[in-house]
């Protein structure tokens, strides 16, 4: 993939836009950096200088709490200034285009772009048309990625696991419409874990599933037999209308994550979901609230993480070695 | 000019039509062919073209273009277009009825013929609407827009209502032995798509279009147009299955005939990745066993011509994330060397080829166009096969610069074009 535009011309990480594309070493420095800011989060004083006077847009034309939310922590224990811009009741509902929504904030020299569209593809073309002393993260486009959640969910992973080689990691729902499920794909297989499965009915897993690099289930007792991390993916609501599926109960019934199902997989094994959870629809309380959930581990993770990614786009991080392309 | 006596000289005449492949001359007189490889008796030129290493063949007639007029002249306009159709061999051009106004009345189709006349560079078949604004729900008035003019009569890109109206339609377009062209695509299979439903659409996330969007509405016109009768002919197919599905009609002798836009026997789904705009096209590409289908297709005769599918855009049209850009590429200038591509990697032979860009969609549309017989009128193209060229200004003449192949180097281009015996484009 053309992705080349991750990166500035000497090589260094300048957009995080997906996961494809990037190496091993590069998503080992992510996690890394995240893990160096993790205990600036737990200090009283919860503030590091490294953005200070830099301007970050939170430009969200889709809602979204959290991840809006841990990117605006993230950047404000950075030191940067942060302007929240939900798109929903701003320019582009008036008719303006997409590219003169980004012109006109460029003019008020910003220096980052934290971009979340409903559409595949939406953050590479901003990244495309900006500046060139720009950043632009990918806050979720569409169907496409969501590479910060990956990360996060990859360092909570490793937090508890330690590494990632030997694991076998099942996901398990709406791959289909999930940005989520691909970019974690992407980042599992770079990261060389021993095998991944996408688990659900046939009408959410995407055509071609396999070139994804993944073992496809239809069957949800089958697909977690030994596995040491479980993801489970939201159900929207809107994919019943959808005959996608006939209902939420029978969801439950074939693909819903209950303590039965989870004694199929190994014991210790993780239990993630990106949030926010439908509990009875895709997860039992019983097993989100149990001893294997990480879910509310993931949250604190994810302003670590994303104070990561900023820094090392803005260049202000670690020291950025060669090769950061796959 | 039209009285000019014209002798083109050197040049490797090409006339599948008329079996006809060696080095003669071509005389051109009262804007008419007058003579291939024999002299008219005491002809004298007034102009003679040198078309020495370089290929002489009838002027091309492509099934598809939109000229964005009336309408949408911001894109593009009949001068601009058909100049570049002229840059690259094209004599007549076959005109959907999206336009805006849709091409639904006589007044519509006179004021296309009216423009296209006064600017004088291309022969324009205004192909009428099949459904009154298009909409798929009402008949239009076909008999008064085949007196008109209309060639033929379609619905374009636009789903008909339900399978009624579909029959209906066929059937009383068949009153007047109306040639119905169909873009066939099942409107919710495509549920929104804007990309191949396969590898890349699931790698990019992007909503897929099913081959069987394609399949189904083959299957389901096929089904109706053995029942009613009449003239059919499929638009732009882009999976091998499809093709298939119409040569196994046609050897039943059901009378249907098919294209493909000369991109889609080019590139595939792959083209897509980096989530290129420019390759934004609907039907969309497929797979590598696709185009290998739609180019065994062009080879076999199962598919009878190749058109440009050519759909001028503006900037803004291609600015955008990719699921929310104008689907369509401009295509007239590209049609010559991506046909001459099916040559060079051994599709084709170059006879066939021509063939595919003359008498064959000459025969679909049942004119008497795209050949060098004598007495025709001289639509005739001039090109030189191993003329490398850059695509890009100041060469590239469409007002359409939504092309896959911007800024890269084609091989063949065209020298000199002929309408009606006037040259109309030289290079």
């Amino acid at each position: 993939m053309n992705d080349d535009c991750q990166f500035d011309a000497v090589g260094h990480l300048r957009h995080f836009l997906t996961i494809d594309g990037l190496s091993r070493n590069l998503l080992v420095r992510i996690m890394d950096t995240a893990q160096s800011f993790a205990s600036v989060t737990e200090q009283q004083v919860k503030k590091v200088p490294l953005l200070r006077g830099k301007t970050i847009v939170n430009l969200f034309f889709e809602s979204s709490t959290r991840t809006r939310t841990t990117f605006e922590l993230a950047a404000k224990r950075l030191s940067a200034d942060v302007l929240n811009i939900n798109i929903a009741t701003s320019a582009t509902s008036k008719g303006e285009s997409l590219l003169d929504t980004i012109r006109n904030l460029e003019a008020m020299h910003v220096d980052m772009f934290v971009v979340r569209h409903a559409q595949s593809g939406a953050a590479h073309f901003i990244a495309h048309h900006v500046s060139p002393h720009i950043s632009v993260i990918n806050a979720g486009d569409g169907r496409h990625a969501h590479p910060t959640q990956a990360m996060l969910d990859l360092f909570t992973i490793r937090h508890v696991k330690g590494g990632f080689e030997q694991l076998t990691v099942a996901i398990v729902g709406d791959i289909l419409h999930s940005r989520v499920a691909r970019s974690e794909i992407l980042a599992l297989n770079t990261l060389g874990v021993a095998e991944v499965r996408v688990v659900g009915p046939r009408t959410l897993i995407p055509a071609c599933a396999e070139s994804l690099g993944v073992k496809v289930f239809h069957d949800l007792d089958k697909g977690l037999a030994g596995v040491d991390v479980i993801i489970m993916l939201r159900l929207q609501k809107e994919r019943m209308s959808g005959a996608f599926l006939p209902s939420e109960h029978e969801y439950f019934a074939r693909f819903g994550l209950t303590q039965e199902r989870l004694a199929r997989a190994n014991p210790n094994a993780l239990v993630m979901h990106p949030g926010p959870i439908n509990r009875g629809v895709e997860i039992d309380s019983l097993v989100a609230d149990g001893p294997n959930s990480v879910i509310l581990q993931q949250v604190s993770h994810g302003i670590a993480v994303r104070m990561a990614v900023m820094s090392m786009a803005m260049r202000t991080g670690a020291k950025s070695p060669v090769g950061e392309r796959a | 000019m039209t009285g000019r006596r014209i002798m083109i000289s050197g040049g490797r005449v090409i006339d599948p039509a008329n079996g006809i492949d060696g080095v003669m001359p071509v005389y051109v007189a009262k804007g008419k062919i007058a003579g291939v490889g024999v002299k008219p008796e005491g002809f004298q030129p007034d102009q003679e073209i040198s078309a020495a290493g370089h290929i002489v063949c009838p002027g091309f007639v492509d099934l598809c273009a939109r000229l964005r007029e009336p309408g949408s002249e911001q894109e593009a306009t009949i001068a601009s277009e058909t100049l570049a159709a002229a840059a690259g061999g094209i004599t007549t051009l076959c005109c959907p009825p999206d336009t805006f106004p849709v091409i639904d009345t006589p007044a519509v189709i006179q004021l296309l013929m009216d423009r296209a006349e006064s600017v004088g560079k291309s022969r324009i078949l205004p192909i009428g609407a099949l459904t009154r604004g298009l909409a798929g729900t009402e008949l239009s008035e076909m008999s008064a827009l085949k007196d008109a003019g209309a060639i033929a009569v379609s619905n374009a890109s636009l789903a008909l209502a339900n399978p009624l109206v579909h029959r209906r339609a066929l059937e009383y377009a068949a009153s007047y032995d109306l040639l119905v062209m169909i873009r066939p695509e099942d409107p919710w299979l495509r549920n929104g798509g804007c990309a191949h439903e396969g590898e890349m659409a699931t790698k990019l996330g992007l909503p897929g279009i099913p081959t069987s969007a394609e399949t189904v509405a083959v299957a389901q016109s096929l089904a109706l147009i053995e029942a009613v009768g009449g003239r059919a002919h499929f638009c732009q197919l882009s999976s091998e299955r499809a093709v298939e599905m119409i040569a196994e009609a046609r050897s039943r002798g059901v009378p249907v005939t098919a294209d493909v836009a000369a991109h889609h026997t080019d590139l595939t789904e792959g083209a897509l990745d980096g989530f290129n705009a420019n390759a934004h096209v609907n039907p969309p590409l497929r797979t590598e066993v696709d185009r290998a289908g739609l180019r065994r297709g062009v080879a076999n005769g199962a598919l009878q011509a190749i058109c440009s599918d050519h759909q001028p855009h503006d900037l803004d049209a291609k600015l955008d994330a990719f699921p929310a850009t104008e689907p369509g590429v401009s295509a007239l200038e590209a049609l010559l060397p991506l046909t001459l591509r099916l040559v060079s990697q051994g599709v084709v032979d170059l006879s066939t080829a021509i063939e595919r860009l003359t008498a064959g969609p000459a025969r679909v549309l049942g004119i008497a166009s795209g050949t060098l017989s004598l007495g025709v009128p001289a639509d005739i193209c001039i090109f030189d096969p191993d003329l490398d060229w850059q695509v890009d200004t100041p060469l590239w003449l469409s007002r359409g610069h939504n092309t896959p192949y911007w800024g890269d180097v084609m091989r063949g281009r065209v020298t000199h074009t002929l309408l009606g015996g006037r040259v109309i484009f030289r290079l």
